[in-house]
């Protein structure tokens, strides 16, 4: 069967169970865009700015576990994408990027939105691929996809020149890839498992920090019950959240820099760390040469690279976390560590007494919102959140119960992310409400895409926590640079108005005790919404961990003074 | 020159990586170098004894735990088949250099005489110059450029080291190491 590469382009993705895909026309992929007029069980969704279609393709892939594709054209539509394969590299999100090239004949001729994009791609996506022949286009087309969901998962790019997308060859999809150096990872070694099961057996303070490859792996219930049998307390990176219900006795919610104290006192204090599907980011660990420092480590972990780069297990188990955390689970006996866990109970104890939400405060601050939002969406929605301080209030304040609930950009920290990834979340689960969590600023940068939720008529619902600041940039200003606040206070625009431009529905709130109402009014209203939140201006993310300081060492939330008002100085 | 097996001591490591011959790779491997601040002393690349398959020798300065980084990271590019350290192997190593040395009829026979001592050739003469060429250790030549610096050096080129390990301790690593008299 004769086929042009644009016909192999959506012939390959057929294969491949692609449903969906998020992109923009241009001079360059033009031909692919012709050949989807006969391909219409593809649902395209045109963006407004191609960052924003990485980031639905990537919001797409972590809701839905398959693989997320864009379709963007060369030059600046396809350095645009950057931003969003860095995001999808640094969080391991399973991504095919496809960008149409000048033709072969005017390669490396500066030609017309000619940029060397696998070159200019190289460092932010797991592998790339510049085709210039069709006969080799099927081929990549497999092993794209094969490498960006195998393994630990990653963006991918095909590059593809415009001549070939227009040159025909026999279409012939391979049955299988042979990569001789692609090794997804190396399996559990019997020795280090009994290492391993023997340091659990003997563990008097054992903690567990869970990751994102917990969820990657679908692993939340063997974490679970392997947690439950060994009686092991939980603790949760940014992206792990959601590995086990925050309301299980044995979650300490998230730990490192934002982290609640006792589950930093208790990465501190525990004998015997499992960190599973974890990287020992900077933003987890604090001070590296004291981090856990009376404990030993196991590392479960399925990237070898990982292994040993921060932090030095004691024992490692190189294997996807479903896997290992079966084998332990089948190791270890079932055993109870009663005055540990009143150890942490003691120190969440006091965690709790100092909760800002105790306050009675009257002023409208963020962490009421995001702890009404948990009421409202009775702790089920899918939450997209932003960057900044409204990223740590909902991570803190949110009570995240399932895997693949909170999507944020964890490691590349993309301000933007929130509204495109929604998108894609809302296509991957059109039943389930999906709610983005934004700040003024980050918002304003891909605030374009809200004609995308509209063309789309995806019933989105938009949280903007507006502090009229950068607000996290402000707090280490204030806490770090003498208070003073460059480049940080911030004009925007009647956001609400700007909603209704575009035909969403929306509303202000400047009160305390309109959150409830208008949290249910967005949540009851069957299309898009976007609520306001005009919130109390300077309040910091509490407990903070200063950077380069120890975990332990951490700026605790002031302790409640009931002023004469009810409201808290210290706030 | 072998490393210590002392974790956080800077020392020359001695890595052989081979690599799909496809365009491209080469520059993905110094990316990688480049951005996850590895310190190359030095890079040599050619063909491997199978079609399509390139040989890559580096030398790379730091500690056991920057050289296990580079070696884990390498063997994430999906090009790249196969890596192995070789410092503490037995192995050969070695490199060439060319050298340009200026000479007059007084200096001539001096030059001539250490390039013989050192094994070396002398590959191109004129009347002011001779071409010296260097086949050795990396220390062997380092001690001839010593030497020769006493002259005027007008020209010098070094390629870098290449390695190969002794006896069966060759690609698979695995076979009995048999010692044989150095070269």
């Amino acid at each position: 069967m004769k086929l042009t590469g644009a016909q192999i382009v959506w012939e390959s993705m057929l294969r491949e169970q692609v449903e969906v895909v998020f992109g923009m026309p241009g001079g360059a992929n033009l031909p692919i865009y012709d050949a989807l007029s006969q391909y219409p069980q593809f649902h395209h969704v045109l963006v407004r700015h191609e960052q924003g279609a990485a980031h639905m393709a990537d919001g797409y892939a972590r809701v839905s576990g398959k693989v997320g594709v864009c379709l963007v054209t060369s030059g600046p539509a396809a350095t645009n994408l950057v931003t969003g394969l860095a995001t999808a590299m640094m969080d391991s999100v399973p991504m095919v990027a496809i960008t149409g090239q000048v033709p072969t004949s005017l390669l490396g001729n500066d030609a017309f939105q000619e940029t060397d994009v696998t070159g200019v791609t190289q460092p932010v996506t797991k592998h790339n691929y510049l085709v210039t022949d069709v006969r080799e286009l099927a081929q990549v087309m497999k092993e794209a996809f094969h490498i960006a969901r195998t393994g630990r998962p990653g963006p991918v790019l095909i590059d593809i020149c415009k001549d070939v997308q227009n040159d025909s060859t026999d279409f012939v999809y391979p049955e299988e890839v042979k990569l001789a150096g692609f090794r997804p990872w190396r399996g559990i070694d019997e020795g280090a498992l009994e290492q391993a099961a023997t340091l659990i057996e003997q563990a008097q303070r054992p903690l567990i920090i869970a990751g994102h490859g917990v969820q990657m792996a679908h692993a939340t219930q063997e974490l679970r019950q392997f947690a439950e049998k060994a009686e092991i307390p939980v603790t949760m990176t940014l992206l792990g959240l959601g590995d086990i219900p925050e309301t299980h006795p044995l979650s300490l919610g998230m730990c490192g820099m934002h982290g609640e104290a006792h589950a930093n006192l208790a990465i501190q204090e525990c004998d015997l760390l499992i960190a599973v599907g974890m990287r020992f980011d900077d933003r987890v660990t604090g001070k590296l040469d004291e981090f856990a420092p009376n404990a030993r480590i196991i590392h479960l972990e399925m990237d070898e690279a990982e292994v040993g780069k921060n932090v030095q297990p004691d024992v490692a188990l190189i294997a996807d976390a479903k896997e290992s955390l079966q084998a332990l689970l089948a190791r270890v006996q079932a055993k109870r560590h009663q005055q540990w866990l009143k150890q942490i109970s003691d120190w969440r104890n006091e965690s709790e007494a100092r909760d800002i939400l105790r306050a009675e405060v009257d002023e409208l601050i963020p962490p009421y919102v995001m702890r009404q939002l948990w009421h409202t969406t009775g702790g089920d929605a899918i939450i997209v959140t932003d960057v900044g301080q409204h990223q740590m209030w909902e991570a803190q304040y949110y009570l995240h119960q399932h895997p693949r609930q909170l999507l944020t950009s964890g490691g590349l920290g993309t301000m933007g992310y929130a509204l495109p990834a929604a998108v894609g979340a809302q296509m991957a689960a059109p039943d389930t409400p999906v709610w983005v969590v934004a700040g003024d600023g980050g918002f304003q940068m891909t605030l374009q895409e809200m004609a995308t939720v509209m063309q789309e008529n995806l019933p989105i619902k938009i949280v903007i926590i507006n502090n009229g600041f950068l607000g996290m940039v402000r707090q280490w200003q204030q806490l770090f640079y003498g208070k003073r606040y460059t480049g940080t206070p911030m004009f925007s625009p009647d956001f609400v108005q700007l909603a209704a431009a575009y035909g969403m529905a929306g509303r202000t709130v400047k009160q305390k005790q309109e959150v409830n109402d208008a949290l249910q009014q967005a949540a009851e209203h069957p299309g898009p919404f976007l609520l306001e939140f005009q919130v109390k201006e300077e309040v910091n993310v509490y407990p903070m961990v200063a950077p380069g300081a120890a975990v332990g060492e951490l700026l605790r939330r002031p302790t409640i003074v009931q002023g004469p008002s009810g409201v808290n100085p210290a706030w | 020159m072998n490393a210590t097996v002392n974790a956080n001591q800077h020392t020359q490591h001695t890595v052989v990586a081979w690599l799909e011959d496809k365009p491209g790779v080469l520059n993905r491997v110094v990316g990688l170098f480049r951005r996850r601040n590895f310190n190359i002393e030095s890079l040599t690349v050619g063909h491997s004894e199978t079609p399509g398959i390139s040989r890559l020798t580096f030398v790379v300065n730091g500690d056991d735990h920057m050289v296990d980084q580079a070696i884990k990271q390498l063997y994430k590019l999906v090009n790249v088949t196969k890596v192995e350290n070789i410092t503490d192997k037995p192995a050969i190593k070695r490199e060439m250099a060319l050298v340009r040395v200026g000479v007059d009829g007084s200096t001539r026979s001096d030059v001539m005489q250490i390039v013989d001592i050192y094994r070396a050739r002398i590959v191109d003469v004129s009347m002011d110059s001779v071409v010296v060429q260097a086949v050795g250790r990396q220390e062997q030549i380092d001690s001839l450029l010593d030497l020769l610096s006493n002259y005027r050096i007008l020209e010098m080129v070094r390629t870098g080291v290449v390695a190969m390990t002794r006896g069966q301790a060759g690609r698979n690593g695995n076979g009995k190491i048999k010692r044989r008299a150095a070269l």
